[in-house]
């Protein structure tokens, strides 16, 4: 039994009510303002690591609330959380504080309260998006969540954050429109076959829909996470929002934002549309594909240390998507443990870039070198995160990359082999840019700098450990001891891909009978 | 006894922890003393084991020991299991041995380098990789020690980073060997497509039952062995190799000689059941050994960096293995790589006594007359010089007559394998001569101010048991055509099977005869050698002179370097930016921006948006809420 009752909408709400009392808080008192952004967001990880443990490894939804909301129409207060939720909601959780620790000095001032309140609105929303079970629910969640990250860039932003910022709003209200759309079609597709209106995921799971109607509700849904996630060639958005959006965004971003896009699939696509998720996957799997090798070969030629990390992002979030669409229950699984590790990895080098950045004020890499030399533990922990970005056994993303890449050989056995020598790519990028910018003798700019300060930067602070040791923590932990992590989430992808297997069949079937019919009659 | 299996692992992790995490409250001693005592704490539990294993009867001859799973998915289950059977223990017994002479070593020749505890964090961190490669059961584990050394290597040649050649270096050796790893990978998922498991024991257990299907049983083990032409730098991927002695010489010893370079000679006999079904893989293997070989020795031949010479020896002669291993002489191939991995330690140790004695001098031209002044660095080095080039009664002798006699035998009688091996032991002789001639003989060519003097104890007792060993060593594998029982042999055979461990049934005559061979063209290589570099100095520069192509192509290393950046990396750039600059800029960008422009010219809505106000951003959120309900009572 839960330790406590309603565990899900605690997780959910408590950061909600977190921004609430902040606004009680006057804006000038800045050390109470990040002690309650600060403990509102520990608190949130206590309640989800509560929901952690108690989480049995077993299909199907557990800690499951529901209430009449909107009865006439259907639509109900209705949270649970599965297999595929429960890391993704965990990952944000516990990035939420890390990122509002890592901004207690870069973001002061009158702009501190209004932002502890966008972060915590944020993280309200990304939960709630992970644990929504009725559609409605789910999509105001969604929507909701995009606004404080509109606000975080625009207005938290660096030069070009208007710019960024419409491009944000442009690619993903295009996305959402459309999955609107579809989402009120499924509702009334649900009215016609089950005879009463409803937005609950569980009901409408149960539809069977015509191969036409799953082609175009799969694009309509697919579209938003494509872009989400996002996938080539859906993916200009993402550098400019990284380069513009400050470090706690980016990290918010990259760490959990993307991983919606997967799990968008993961949850609607694949079960909702199984006939279409087979006529798509390898359209899907190609575009993955490419944006592995697409994405790394970007990196390699960015000059900007924020871009070159963004673009990586592009290229692991293929893999994603490979997993994902390989459909097989290794695979799977490797995609959605991926997407923690990439949230880990790719959310711990944007806070390390981010530190970099509040002492140099550059992120040129030209600017750089010989930083090994002048902060060598600030180095020491780089070089760790960026080990796991590349994919050394032992660290977190090996695990994820080789389940994808496993798993997808039987069913995408060309997507498999290109992954593989995505590997390479990856370590060329990153230890280029591990190169540049740490070893040979410190640069010219940086000594112009040192000298401007009147003193050398400063290695990591205390606070600085703090916001980097839970990661590294986890990094080695699942790269080394992944097994409490996998075996919560493969019954669930056990049951998705058993249940689309299932539905492939039943179709194929159902056709091979419907076609045999004709031939009868007309043979009499 | 095998429950202690994980000690072996265990303490040089421990090293690693201590170095790496309390390394500050460490002095440089104690570091190395801990550093060293868990790499020797290893090597004794060994040794232990050796014992025991020694007791049980040749065909159980294996002790195995699960600590854990790694990483359970569905069918996938990689279980942290080693094993310890006559292979992993002649491996273990190198690495840690070997390791643990080229720690001490390590004690005096850092000494006073800032840097010391950082470096023995990183040598035990290797030997924890290292053991984990050579005692593993799965291949996904042994991945991880691949990778680890891989990593360690890294680490190591930019150990001193600030200069950016020597950290850039490391990158190379880092990213040409992930050439070999995609590969690597890409045959392990086909592994475990075809068997559903990465045990190696089982595949091993299992390969017979695919025999038939030589087409998936090619290209596995070609990518195998692709991965094995990255860590042991064969032709084409050698090229990190000679870059790679920018590290403390005790490295290059330890990783670019000794252990991690023969991880991939260990892969390939390792997998010896899968390797001796694919006809094609196998010959691949004997061709592109000879050439590596052969290739390597005449680069080697006109080097004038002392490490340089040993870099591209090492080189050579790992093509030397690959060539017993393609012959089918897999146990050919690990005796040579246990004798190499002696003389050449010692020969490396030997080499970094006269850089330490120098002061930082590389150049053998600058070098000449040390044999005084270093008296026990010659005398080893001797023994080096005389054990790589096959002198009968040293080590090197016995495994690499081996070697060619497995050549001969393969092709049933002269062949082009044999010839080419025989021309490589030829060179070999030559070049190692030629360095020993250059740097102890001759006029003394260093500056005024050098005073070249002898290393500490610390330094030259690890040389003086390596040159034991790079002696002793060859007794372990003495022919039966000498009258010896090729104890080895008949220990390694319960895992590398009777007839690929390569008996030596053949005729003894045409044996002794192979041999006489081999002796005279080793000895009439060092006669060149002797010729030219000490009894008449000037006939090095004549000869340069009279083929300044053939010269200027090998001391330039056959520009095979300038070569991959012209035809590879440049390319790869300039796609690369076209890519960002055309594709992503110009059209995708491009496109979204004119959709956005166009949007905002439909409708003044999208101009809200740019107007950055906070309310704005609320009102669209009620307004799409607004819109989904408004839809849903309509319906």
């Amino acid at each position: 039994m839960p330790l406590l009752p309603n565990l899900i909408s605690l997780t959910i709400f408590t950061p909600l009510v977190g921004a609430a009392l902040l606004m009680l808080v006057k804006a000038d008192q800045q050390k109470r303002i990040r002690q309650v952004a600060l403990g509102t967001a520990l608190v949130t990880f206590l309640f989800s690591y509560l929901i952690f443990l108690g989480f049995r490894p077993a299909d199907g939804f557990q800690f499951v609330e529901q209430a009449a909301w909107i009865p006439g129409y259907g639509i109900s207060y209705h949270v649970g959380v599965d297999g595929i939720s429960l890391l993704l909601v965990m990952l944000t959780t516990f990035l939420v504080p890390i990122a509002i620790l890592s901004s207690y000095e870069a973001i002061s001032g009158a702009r501190l309260k209004g932002f502890m309140m966008v972060m915590l609105l944020l993280e309200t929303g990304i939960v709630g998006v992970f644990m929504a079970l009725d559609l409605f629910l789910f999509y105001i969640f969604w929507e909701a969540m995009l606004i404080p990250m509109y606000l975080l860039i625009g207005i938290w932003g660096g030069e070009g954050r208007l710019y960024a910022s419409i491009k944000f709003v442009l690619y993903t209200m295009l996305g959402s429109l459309l999955m609107l759309v579809a989402i009120i079609a499924l509702y009334n597709e649900g009215h016609a076959q089950l005879g009463h209106y409803t937005t609950s995921y569980i009901e409408l799971l149960g539809l069977s829909l015509s191969p036409a109607t799953q082609t175009w509700m799969f694009l309509a849904f697919g579209l938003s996470f494509a872009i989400k996630v996002p996938l080539f060639p859906f993916h200009t958005w993402l550098p400019d929002a990284h380069v513009e959006a400050p470090t706690a965004g980016s990290v918010i971003l990259a760490g959990v934002l993307l991983k919606m896009g997967g799990y968008g699939f993961l949850r609607f696509c694949l079960p909702l549309f199984p006939l279409a998720t087979r006529q798509f996957a390898p359209l899907l799997v190609t575009m993955a594909v490419i944006g592995i090798i697409y994405g790394a070969m970007l990196a390699l030629v960015q000059t900007d240390m924020k871009k070159l990390v963004a673009y990586s992002s592009v290229s692991h979030l293929g893999y994603v998507v490979l997993g994902i669409f390989a459909l097989t229950l290794t695979s799977v699984t490797g995609g959605l443990l991926q997407m923690v590790n990439h949230g880990l990895a790719t959310g711990g080098l944007f806070l390390l870039v981010g530190m970099l950045y509040e002492r140099t004020h550059t992120r040129e890499i030209s600017d750089y070198g010989g930083i090994a030399q002048l902060l060598p533990r600030f180095s020491t922990v780089f070089i760790i995160v960026v080990l796991a970005s590349v994919g050394l056994p032992g660290l977190n993303s090996f695990v994820g990359e080789f389940l994808i890449i496993i798993g997808s050989y039987p069913t995408q056995p060309v997507g498999a082999i290109i992954a593989a020598l995505g590997v390479v790519l990856s370590a060329v990028y990153l230890l280029w840019l591990v190169h540049r910018v740490f070893y040979g003798p410190p640069s010219e700019k940086l000594k112009r700098i040192a000298e401007e300060a009147g003193e050398m930067p400063r290695d990591l602070t205390r606070r600085e450990w703090a916001v980097m040791l839970p990661i590294l923590a986890l990094i080695i932990w699942i790269g080394v001891y992944p097994k409490p992590m996998l075996e919560r989430i493969e019954p669930a992808v056990q049951s998705v891909v058993t249940q689309y297997y299932s539905a492939i069949n039943t179709h194929l079937a159902s056709v091979e009978s419907g076609g045999m019919k004709p031939n009868g009659e007309t043979g009499q | 006894m095998s429950e202690l299996l994980y000690l072996i692992v265990l303490f040089p992790l421990i090293g690693f922890l201590v170095n790496g995490l309390l390394g500050r409250w460490l002095t440089e001693r104690q570091s190395g003393l801990v550093a060293s005592l868990t790499v020797a704490g290893s090597f004794l539990i060994s040794a232990w084991l050796l014992l025991g294993l020694l007791t049980l009867p040749e065909q159980t001859r294996r002790l195995t020991q699960t600590l854990f799973t790694w990483i359970p998915v569905g069918e996938l289950q990689v279980h942290v299991t080693y094993v310890l059977d006559p292979l992993s223990a002649v491996m273990v017994l190198v690495i840690t041995g070997v390791g643990l002479l080229i720690h001490i070593y390590s004690i005096g020749y850092m000494r006073g380098d800032p840097g010391v505890r950082r470096y023995f964090a990183y040598l035990n961190l290797f030997m924890f990789m290292m053991l984990n490669l050579v005692l593993s059961d799965n291949l996904v584990v042994l991945f991880l020690g691949w990778e680890g050394v891989g990593l360690c290597s890294y680490l190591l040649i930019g150990f001193w980073f600030s200069d950016e050649s020597k950290a850039r270096a490391g990158m190379k050796a880092f990213i040409v060997n992930r050439i070999g790893d995609a590969a690597f990978i890409i045959a392990m998922i086909m592994l475990f497509d075809r068997f559903g498991t990465l045990s190696m024991g089982d595949i091993a257990w299992l390969a017979p039952g695919v025999s038939g299907d030589t087409q998936l049983l090619t290209t596995i083990t070609m990518l195998l062995f692709i991965g094995a032409v990255g860590k042991s730098a064969q032709v084409p991927l050698y090229v990190w190799l000679p870059d790679a002695m920018a590290g403390p010489t005790p490295v290059s010893a330890l990783i670019h000689a000794a252990t991690m370079v023969t991880a991939g000679v260990y892969l390939i006999a390792r997998n010896a059941a899968l390797f001796s079904l694919a006809p094609v893989t196998m010959a691949t293997i004997a061709i592109v050994g000879v050439i590596t070989a052969l290739f390597a020795a005449t680069i080697a031949v006109t080097q004038n960096d002392i490490k340089k010479v040993l870099a591209y020896s090492t080189i050579s002669q790992l093509g030397y293995m690959f060539m017993a291993l393609g012959t089918g002489a897999f146990g050919a191939a690990v005796f040579h790589l246990m004798t190499h991995a002696f003389f050449k330690a010692l020969l490396f140790l030997g080499a970094g006594s006269v850089i330490h004695g120098m002061g930082d001098e590389q150049d053998m031209r600058k070098m000449g007359n040390l044999r005084h002044s270093m008296p026990i660095t010659f005398g080893v080095m001797l023994v080096g010089v005389l054990a790589i080039s096959g002198i009968p009664g040293l080590s090197g002798f016995f495994s690499k007559d081996e070697i060619l006699w497995a050549a001969f035998e393969h092709g049933g009688g002269v062949n082009l394998i044999y010839l080419a091996g025989l021309l490589t032991a030829g060179l070999t002789a030559f070049y190692m001569s030629r360095m020993l001639f250059l740097t102890f003989f001759g006029q003394s060519r260093w500056a005024d101010g050098k005073q070249p003097h002898e290393a500490p104890s610390v330094m030259t007792v690890p040389l003086i048991i390596l040159a034991f060993l790079a002696i002793a060593g060859g007794y372990l594998g003495v022919p039966e055509a000498l009258g010896g029982h090729n104890l080895l042999h008949h220990f390694l055979s319960p895992v590398l099977s009777a007839t690929a461990a390569g008996g030596h049934m053949a005729n003894e005559a045409v044996e002794m005869l192979l041999m006489l061979i081999s002796v005279g063209v080793a000895g009439s290589g060092i006669y060149l050698a002797f010729r030219i570099y000490i009894d008449k100095p000037e006939t090095a520069v004549t000869l340069q002179e009279k083929f300044p192509l053939l010269h200027r192509l090998s001391a330039n290393k056959f520009y095979v370097d300038e070569l991959y950046r012209a035809i590879i990396i440049r390319p790869f750039e300039m796609v690369s930016e076209l890519f960002w600059k055309g594709l992503d800029v110009k059209i995708i960008d491009a496109a979204v921006n004119g959709a956005g422009r166009a949007l905002s010219n439909i409708g003044g809505a999208v101009r809200m948006i740019q107007t950055g106000r906070l309310q704005h951003y609320a009102s669209m959120l009620l307004l799409g809420v607004a819109f989904i309900l408004i839809m849903i009572m309509a319906s």
